[in-house]
This record gives C-alpha cells, sequence and structure tokens, in this order.
C-alpha cells in the first residue's frame, strides 16, 4: 500500500467526523456500514448537545465546569485528561457544526439558542428543533458526500464488519468484512481500522435503541482480543413509549412541564383511568419525595417505576409493565405550545392523544457508557497530547474505537447531550493520532504473508458462514432467542441489580448461547440473508452480554447507573445532633473505603474458554478529587459539611495527587 | 393527519373489544432482481398497537406462509422505528409510507380484511421489500447538496442566521431520503441497470450513474438544492446548483403534479421548493442571457 488507507466501520456521528477529518488530511477512507450512513443510530437524538458558550461564560461557566459536570455525573468513573480535553473542544465543534449548516435554533437577534438540560446550571445546550442528532448527522454526511464525489472517501453502505485482521505481531492489518446484498466477503486490507459502531441496546431485546445497535461489531473485536471496559454500566431511561418493537424515548421535558406519574391503587385496575378517582391512584413519586415530586433525578424515577411494577405488582397492565404519565390535567393549549414535537411522537405511534388520556410509559435502556478499552496520552497540563497514536487505540495496535463503542468519556453515568459531544469530539481527534501510528506499522505487508493472513481469516468467516447455512434440523429460532436474551438482561442487569439475579442470569446466558449454536436457519439461500446476518450478531452478543453481567455481579457497591440495594448507602436517620454528626462521619468513612476499593474500571478480556476474564483499572482523577454525590438523600447538607472539613484538613496531601500519572492497564 | 382516524381508545387498548383476532397479510415477494414477483399470504396473530414493522418481525419468526409452507422470512429495511432513518419505506395498502409509522390498527379501520404490503416500485427491487435508494444519494451529489465549507478547522462560528430563517430551513433539512415522494412522482420513472457478465465493477457503477443522471433527479433534491442556496455560505455555490437543477432531468421535467408533497411523511413544504427552485431558475437564465 503506497497511498495510506484507513478503514471505518461505522458512519453515525463519531465515524463520519473521523472520514471526514481524515479526507481533509489527505487519507484515503473506506468507510463501511451497516446501513446506508445517513441512517445511522445518530439519527434519532433529539435533545441537543453540550459546550460552554459565550453567553454561559459571562454567567460563571468554564470548560473547566463543563469537565467537573461530567467527571461529576459520571460518579468520576473516567481518567480525567480525556474529559477536560474533550470539554475545551466543545465551544469549537459547536462553531463547526454551525458552520457546516446545521440549522440550530436561534435568538432573535440571530446567535444559537440554548437550553439547559439535567446535570448542570447552564443553557450549555444547543439544539436544532427536536432532532438535533439527525441535524448534526446530516452536515457531516454532506461533507462525506463532498469528499466521496472527490474520490477521496468510498463507502460501503449495506456491509458488515465481521473481524479484525491481525498480523503476527498482534497488530491490526485490516478487516473483513461481508456485502449484505450479495453476501460476498471481502478482505480490508488498511493502515489503520478505527471502530465507531455505536450501542448494544439490542442485547436488552427491545431499548431506545436503532435495530443496528447489535453490537456485533464491538463484540468480534473483543472477541478478537480487545479489552472491554466498565461494561456494567448501562443507562436506563425512566420515561420511553413501550411497543412490541421499540421502546420509544419519552423526553424528560414531559414532566419538566408538570407531567404527572401514577398507578391505580387496585392493581390492573380495568376502568378508563380517566375514571379512576384521585383517591384511588397512587402518585407515587410524590409520595416518596415531597420534596421533588415527579422530577426526582433520572435514577431514582427510573428505580422507583420499576419498583412499582415489579415489587409491587401495581402494573398499569398485567402483560407489560407500564405506569400513566398524565398530562391530561394541562391545558391542551399550554402542551401544544410547550411539548408539541414529543407529543406528536406518542399519538404517532400509540395512535392515543396523550393531550386527552395518560400516557403509559416504562423506563428503557438507554445507552452504554462501557464499550471498548481505548488508551490516551496525557499532556503537561492535564488533556490529551493531541496527535499522540495511543489516542483512542484500543488493546490491539492498529485497532481504535471511538464514539458511543468506546469507553472513555461518560464513566457511571452519561449526562443528557454529552453523547453527541464525545462522538464528533473522538471522530475528530482521532484522526492526526490514527496517521501518528503509520510510522509504527510500516515494514509489513510487503512480503507475501500479507496476502495469507487475510486469506486465512477470509476462509475461516467463510466456512462460518457455510456452517450456518448448511446447519439442517436444528430446534432453535433465533428471533425468540433473542427475546429469551432480552428478558435475562432487562430483568437482571438494568435498573436494580441483585448479586443472586446476576449469578442466575449469567448461566441463563450460557445455556442460551449453548441453544443458539442449535439454531437452524428458515433461509439458505446466499442473496440478502438477513435470517443468517440476524444469526451471527445474535451469536455475538452473548460475550459482550457476559461482560456486563460479570462485571455487574462482581461490583459491589452502587455507583452511576449501577445500583444493588445490598450496597447503597442509606442517607441519616438519627434525630439527634450528636447521632447525626455521627451518623455523617460513619457515612463519609464509608465512601472513602468504597472509593478506596471501587474507584476503578472493570476491564474484561475474553479467556481461553470464551468466559470474561475481569480486571481493573486505576481511575486518573489527578484533576478533580472525587467527592460524594449526595442528590436526593436525607442528611446530604450535614454529609457534605462534614466531607468540606475533611477535604480542608487535607488539602496539601490533594495538591500532590494532582502530580500523579495516569495510570492505564499494561496493554498500552 | 394524524387525527383523520379518531381510533377510540378502548378500541386499541383493549384487545377484547377489537373483532380481529388474526390480521390476514399479503406480501409482494420477489427473490432477488431480475425474478418473477409473487403474492404470499401469512397470517398474523392480532396484538394492540402493532405497526408493519412487528407484523414483519412475526412474518420472520415464523417463516410459515398462511398454507402451511416453511417459506423463507421476508427482507425489509429498517432501523430507528421511529420514523426518521428514513429506511423502511414500502407500499402499505398501495400507498407508499413508513412501515414503523404504519399502524394496524389504522389500517383495519382502513381495511379489516387484509392488509398488503408491496415494495417500492420505482427503485430496484433487490429482495421482497428491499429496494436499491442509490439513485436517490446520487441526485444530492448532482445538485451539491452540501455547504462548501474550506476545512473542518477552527474558523469562529458559522454566519449569523434569524430565527425566520432558521424556521425556513429546519423543515427541509428533517428529509430523511426516504424516497415516498419519488414513489408517488409520475416523472420520477425506475432506472434499472443490470451489471453485465464482462463488465468490471468500476464500470458498471459508472454506466450507472450516467444512467441516473439522465433520470429526473426528484423533489427531495430540489428541495435540498433550495436548502443549501438560502444558505449563506452556501448560496457561494448557488450557481452550481442552479445549473444542475435546469440541466437534463432536472426541474423542467416536473410536472407539478404536487403527489410528492401529499406523501412526504415529514410534511416538507415540496412544493414550495420546486416554485422557488422555478423561479430561481427563470432568473439566473435571464441572467446568463445577459451575462454573454
Ligand atoms: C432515542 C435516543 C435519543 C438520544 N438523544 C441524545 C441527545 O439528545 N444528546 C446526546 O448527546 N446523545 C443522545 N443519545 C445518544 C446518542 O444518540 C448516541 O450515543 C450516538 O448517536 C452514537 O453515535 P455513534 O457515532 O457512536 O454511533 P451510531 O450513530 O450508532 O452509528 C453506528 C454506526 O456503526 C455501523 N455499524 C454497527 N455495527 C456494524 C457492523 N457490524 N458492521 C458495519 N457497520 C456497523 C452502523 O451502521 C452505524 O453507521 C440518544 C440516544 C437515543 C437512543
Ligand atoms: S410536483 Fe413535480 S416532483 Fe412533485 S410529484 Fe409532481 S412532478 Fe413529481
Ligand atoms: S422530501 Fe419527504 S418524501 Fe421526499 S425523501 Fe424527503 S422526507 Fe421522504
Ligand atoms: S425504521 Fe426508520 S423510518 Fe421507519
Amino acid at each position: 500500500m503506497s497511498q495510506p488507507r484507513v478503514l471505518v466501520i461505522g458512519g453515525g456521528l463519531a465515524g463520519l467526523s473521523a472520514t471526514m477529518r481524515l479526507a481533509e488530511l489527505g487519507i484515503g477512507v473506506d468507510l463501511v456500514s451497516l446501513v446506508p450512513v445517513k441512517r445511522s443510530h445518530s439519527v434519532c437524538a433529539q435533545g441537543g448537545i453540550n459546550s460552554v458558550n459565550s453567553l454561559t461564560r459571562q454567567q460563571g461557566d468554564s470548560e473547566w465546569k463543563h469537565f467537573d459536570d461530567t467527571v461529576y455525573g459520571g460518579d468520576f468513573l473516567q481518567h480525567q485528561p480525556p474529559v477536560k480535553e474533550m470539554a475545551e473542544w466543545g465551544p469549537r465543534i459547536i462553531d463547526l457544526m454551525d458552520r457546516l449548516g446545521v440549522p440550530f435554533n436561534r435568538t432573535p437577534e440571530g446567535f444559537r439558542d440554548q437550553r439547559r438540560f439535567g446535570g448542570t446550571l447552564y443553557k450549555r445546550t444547543a439544539f436544532a428543533g427536536a432532532t438535533t442528532g439527525q441535524q448534526l448527522l446530516y452536515a457531516l454526511d454532506e461533507q462525506v458526500r463532498r469528499y466521496e464525489v472527490e474520490g477521496k472517501v468510498k463507502k460501503w453502505e449495506f456491509w458488515d464488519f465481521l473481524e479484525p485482521v491481525l498480523d503476527e505481531s498482534g497488530r491490526c492489518r485490516g478487516a473483513i468484512c461481508q456485502d449484505l446484498v450479495t453476501m460476498q466477503f471481502r478482505a480490508f486490507p488498511a493502515d489503520a481500522v478505527i471502530l465507531a459502531s455505536g450501542g448494544c441496546g439490542l442485547l436488552y431485546g427491545r431499548s431506545t435503541m436503532s435495530m443496528v445497535c447489535t453490537g456485533s461489531a464491538v463484540s468480534r473485536a473483543y472477541q478478537s482480543g480487545a479489552a472491554y471496559g466498565n461494561g456494567e454500566f448501562i443507562q436506563v431511561h425512566p420515561t420511553a413509549i413501550p411497543g412490541a418493537d421499540k421502546l420509544r424515548l419519552m423526553s424528560e421535558s414531559a414532566r419538566g412541564e408538570g407531567g404527572r406519574v401514577w398507578v391505580p391503587r387496585i392493581p390492573q385496575d380495568s376502568r378508563d383511568p380517566r375514571q379512576i378517582p384521585e383517591a384511588e391512584r397512587c402518585y407515587f413519586l410524590e409520595e416518596r419525595y415531597p420534596k421533588y415530586g415527579n422530577l426526582v433525578p433520572r435514577d431514582i424515577a427510573t428505580r422507583e417505576i420499576f419498583d412499582i411494577c415489579t415489587n409491587e405488582g401495581l402494573s398499569v397492565e398485567k402483560d407489560r409493565l407500564c405506569v400513566y404519565l398524565d398530562l391530561t390535567h394541562l391545558s391542551r393549549e399550554t402542551l401544544d405550545r410547550k411539548l408539541g414535537g414529543i407529543l406528536e411522537i406518542y399519538e404517532k405511534f400509540q395512535g392515543v392523544d396523550p393531550r386527552s388520556v395518560p400516557m403509559k410509559i416504562f423506563p428503557a435502556v438507554h445507552y452504554s457508557m462501557g464499550g471498548l478499552w481505548v488508551d490516551y496520552e496525557r499532556s503537561g497540563s492535564g488533556g490529551m497530547v493531541e496527535g499522540s497514536p495511543r489516542n483512542h487505540q484500543t488493546t490491539i495496535p492498529g485497532l481504535y474505537a471511538i464514539g458511543e463503542c468506546d469507553y472513555q468519556y461518560h464513566g457511571a453515568n452519561r449526562l443528557g447531550a454529552n453523547s453527541l459531544l464525545s462522538c464528533i469530539f473522538s471522530g475528530l481527534f482521532v484522526a492526526p493520532s490514527v496517521i501518528s501510528s503509520f510510522d509504527l506499522a510500516r515494514g509489513w505487508g510487503g512480503g507475501g504473508h500479507s496476502g495469507q493472513v487475510f486469506e486465512r481469516a477470509t476462509g475461516r468467516q467463510e466456512e462460518r458462514h457455510e456452517s450456518f447455512l448448511s446447519r439442517r434440523g436444528g430446534r432453535e429460532n433465533p428471533y425468540s432467542l433473542h427475546g429469551e436474551l432480552g428478558d435475562i438482561m432487562t430483568r437482571a442487569a438494568t435498573v436494580v441489580r441483585r448479586n443472586d439475579q446476576l449469578r442466575k442470569a449469567y448461566d441463563d446466558v450460557c445455556r442460551l448461547e449453548e441453544r443458539w449454536r442449535e439454531c437452524s436457519l428458515s433461509d439458505t439461500g446466499n442473496w440478502t440473508n438477513q435470517n443468517v446476518v440476524f444469526t451471527k450478531s445474535l451469536g455475538d452478543m452473548f460475550p459482550i452480554a457476559k461482560v456486563i453481567l460479570k462485571g455487574a455481579l462482581l461490583r459491589d457497591e452502587c455507583r452511576g447507573a449501577h445500583y444493588k440495594p445490598e450496597f447503597a448507602m442509606p442517607g441519616i436517620a438519627a434525630t439527634s445532633p450528636d447521632e447525626q454528626r455521627r451518623e455523617a462521619e460513619a457515612w463519609c468513612d464509608r465512601f472513602e473505603r468504597n472509593t478506596a476499593k471501587w474507584l476503578k474500571s472493570s476491564i474484561a478480556k475474553v479467556g481461553p474458554d470464551g468466559h470474561p476474564e475481569i480486571s481493573y483499572e486505576d481511575v486518573d482523577s489527578s484533576l478533580i478529587p472525587p467527592r460524594p454525590r449526595l442528590y436526593g438523600l436525607v442528611g446530604a447538607e450535614l454529609i457534605e459539611e462534614v466531607w468540606k472539613e475533611r477535604q480542608a484538613a487535607r488539602t496539601p496531601a490533594s495538591a500532590e495527587a494532582a502530580g500523579r500519572q495516569p495510570m492505564t492497564v499494561g496493554a498500552g | 393527519m394524524i387525527r383523520a382516524v379518531e381510533t377510540d381508545v378502548a378500541a386499541t387498548d383493549a384487545d377484547s373489544s377489537v373483532a380481529v383476532k388474526t390480521i390476514r397479510v399479503r406480501v409482494l415477494r420477489q427473490d432477488a432482481p431480475g425474478r418473477e414477483s409473487y403474492w404470499e399470504r401469512h397470517d398474523v396473530p392480532y396484538e394492540p398497537n402493532m405497526n408493519i414493522i412487528s407484523v414483519l418481525q412475526k412474518i420472520a419468526a415464523k417463516a410459515t406462509s398462511a398454507d402451511g409452507r416453511a417459506v423463507p422470512p421476508v427482507a425489509w429495511d429498517c432501523s430507528c422505528l421511529e420514523e426518521v432513518c428514513g429506511s423502511c419505506t414500502m407500499l402499505v395498502n398501495g400507498r407508499t409510507r413508513m412501515a414503523c409509522s404504519a399502524l394496524v390498527d389504522k389500517l383495519l379501520v382502513e381495511n379489516a380484511d387484509e392488509i398488503v404490503i408491496e415494495p417500492m416500485t420505482k427503485f430496484p427491487v433487490v429482495r421482497d421489500l428491499v429496494v436499491d435508494r442509490r439513485r436517490l444519494f446520487r441526485s444530492l451529489e448532482r445538485v451539491k447538496a452540501w455547504v462548501p465549507v474550506d476545512g473542518s478547522y477552527d474558523q469562529g462560528p458559522g454566519p449569523r442566521i434569524s430565527p425566520k430563517e432558521q424556521e425556513d430551513a429546519y423543515p427541509l433539512s428533517t428529509c430523511i431520503s426516504c424516497g415516498c415522494c419519488l414513489e408517488a412522482c409520475p416523472q420520477f420513472t425506475k432506472i434499472e441497470v443490470i451489471r453485465r457478465d464482462d463488465e468490471s465493477q468500476e464500470e458498471f457503477d459508472a454506466r450507472r450513474k450516467a444512467a441516473f443522471d439522465k433520470g429526473f433527479l426528484g423533489a427531495h433534491a430540489i428541495s435540498q438544492a433550495m436548502l443549501f442556496n438560502a444558505h449563506p455560505t452556501g448560496g457561494m455555490i448557488a450557481d452550481e446548483r442552479l445549473k444542475a437543477v435546469t440541466s437534463q432531468g432536472g426541474i423542467q421535467m416536473c410536472g407539478n403534479a404536487q403527489n410528492c408533497v401529499a406523501v412526504c411523511p415529514k410534511q416538507i413544504p415540496l412544493t414550495r421548493s420546486i416554485a422557488r427552485a422555478g423561479r430561481a431558475a427563470t432568473l439566473w437564465a435571464i441572467k446568463r442571457l445577459f451575462d454573454r
């Protein structure tokens, strides 16, 4: 290969921004995607994208505060330098997207308008109508189309990435992909491969994610030896519309505008909800959290809704878990003005008008904070060294990961509107890093052995493919197995996690994987065979499901989206001031012990027997010392007071900590 | 649009009050390009709140036709399931629409006897309901549907834009490239190019592109041309877009039948874009006359 070429897998926000940057820097790009890139899942994001801006700056905001909010929101489980770098790039990224023509909403004077999102005090979120993700994706898609016309980018749409190809030294030299129309295999030699394949919501059966979010590409990299970080952290959104095919997001703003969440006191009361008198309704959020009411933080709302349905049996319906989200007490005019767009979604897909009938909603899996482990090089100022070949490289040299499929930016919990930023940022930032890696990759490919490596890999994939097609008389149906996997994962590894359930779920998933080997296909042809493509990707869900379950089982604490009641740290129960003080001290002691033990990312590598082997990686929290998240806790003020006293007493020590070098797993 | 059929809540929410227990579905299938198409019947158990995607999912899982034969699952495209990715366009009961937002309860009100599902007719069938819509994206290349920025390095913010301009641009920018407008357009006719045995992939791609470039651009692309011409930076190559819009396969082919605007799932004001393009093209032609 004389001209350097990079293979990018996935054309969502992350893959497209990397492609655009690489093409601009003169690198040829092959861009592979399951669907036309313009149809990638990023198109679904509605809310917006975060960044400090000149307005918030004048209200006291700064890049540092955005960085701090992200780290605090993520319960400190992320290396801080990459997050700091991202927050600093935020303003530039919004400016760039603005120049690319994204129709951001405007102020009367013609500046970009901003709204406020969860987890911050500032109006940091730029938005374009109710379809920000779509608008950002289209702007990048248009630039990449322009490079395509110039011959700098070649798109391979309706292609499936099957495996990275590694040379004898373990460096990634390209990949094998399959054409989803002709079912032909093709080897893509490349100087580097970038995975930008998005989330893995389909592991949970139905989620708020698109049908292409199978996690298959990531799983294939993991099975080839790449490490997977923080798998157990899966964000569940409190309010989604349960559908037979998908759980569609219902924005938080419905509660923000006064929506009330309730269930009938009589289990599965069959009356029309409008006929159920007030006294026979249980407004459980308002009852349990009089101070915050329906606007409790996301994770609490999620847990309470889940609890009232599963543990108290008060789901509105018998066969389907859901609660009412009621807006009918608000005037039609207000609703149309403030919530028009999102109410139309409900109406369109449920065929029911939420202005006159309470909506039925339930929490749904929404985002994966975990993903492929990636490296970074820390700069002297505590950010990332631009252009370092280590940035975003997985444990396989030459294989990079960006966007939702890496584990880098969101720790234990992602803040709203931060993902679109991390996707575009990592895409732009990875390009020069990949280019510097070419030097390290020299000295291979000239000899005949390079061809052999690709031939062997292609042969392996062809054989695997044939074995699916020729398998006869199997008893199992891949679609129903997928349903079962979704049920197991949703029950054990979402909102509330218990060790006995996780252990059982792990065994169940292993059994399911065995049964998957017995799948027989109803389509054995070799033309647009969606049946075999789905069956393969189902098989690749099990390894990641096991990573999630094992990571969750081992993590005996509560952090961000990972909640185990057994290890929860309740607030203060005592009434006498002395007792209260003692409890607050004890709380802080326990918090410190827990931080020492668990402020670590889980790193999974596939073991020789196919089971994940999990180790832990220290987190570089040298810039902002970890502090407790106390939102909604009884006695929070007192605990905070004690905490601050301790911090003040310890200042010299934390200054010393700031000079510490980052610790990363050995694989570099 | 949504309120056209005011289905009673009780009827959609409670299984018992709906008479149908089995939905009869007829699907027009085709095994590969160039093959004969054929009808196949499927019975799908009724559930409340289904859409056409969940019907197709059930058909795929069962893989047995209504007369009890084991059949390969029907192939179709979908992804977002919330009418924003543009994947799942097909004809349902004869009308071009998005399968994910086509609700069974409403379709049964239209016709309780059966639901008929067919692939789009203006694009080559790949298999069953999957069609090849690359021509639609080629039209976007033809009209240079992008802002010609210098590059992605930091150059400060984009141009100031008034709320009015944003409100005009935003709806046009929500086009999901579904192709409904093309399916409904009498001027947009199918172009199917089959690869010859003696032809390389590159030769075939070039020949196909040339064939596309003779055909009508389509309402979606004309509308995108207007979107970018109205943008302060995009407008810097307005002439190039107008040239594309007035060349072979351009706006002169549009018969103003307005079918396109009636079927667009995003209610994009296509006829307004077409009218604007027509006016701009005329002015541009006059200007060129004087510039000569
Ligand atoms: C309903 C919803 C609303 C959201 N709203 C917001 C929001 O308001 N703000 C925010 O910041 N975040 C939001 N998010 C999160 C955000 O949308 C995603 O995290 C982000 O878009 C992911 O982008 P990506 O580029 O990493 O991947 P994606 O956009 O998912 O793209 C993945 C790409 O990889 C390709 N691919 C996958 N597997 C393979 C394979 N095996 N072979 C070949 N190609 C493959 C796909 O075809 C696709 O092109 C939302 C998420 C959801 C579900
Ligand atoms: S108005 Fe023009 S583009 Fe629209 S359907 Fe009619 S002929 Fe086609
Ligand atoms: S203009 Fe409307 S109908 Fe045409 S492709 Fe776009 S969204 Fe679809
Ligand atoms: S599946 Fe995306 S539009 Fe229907």
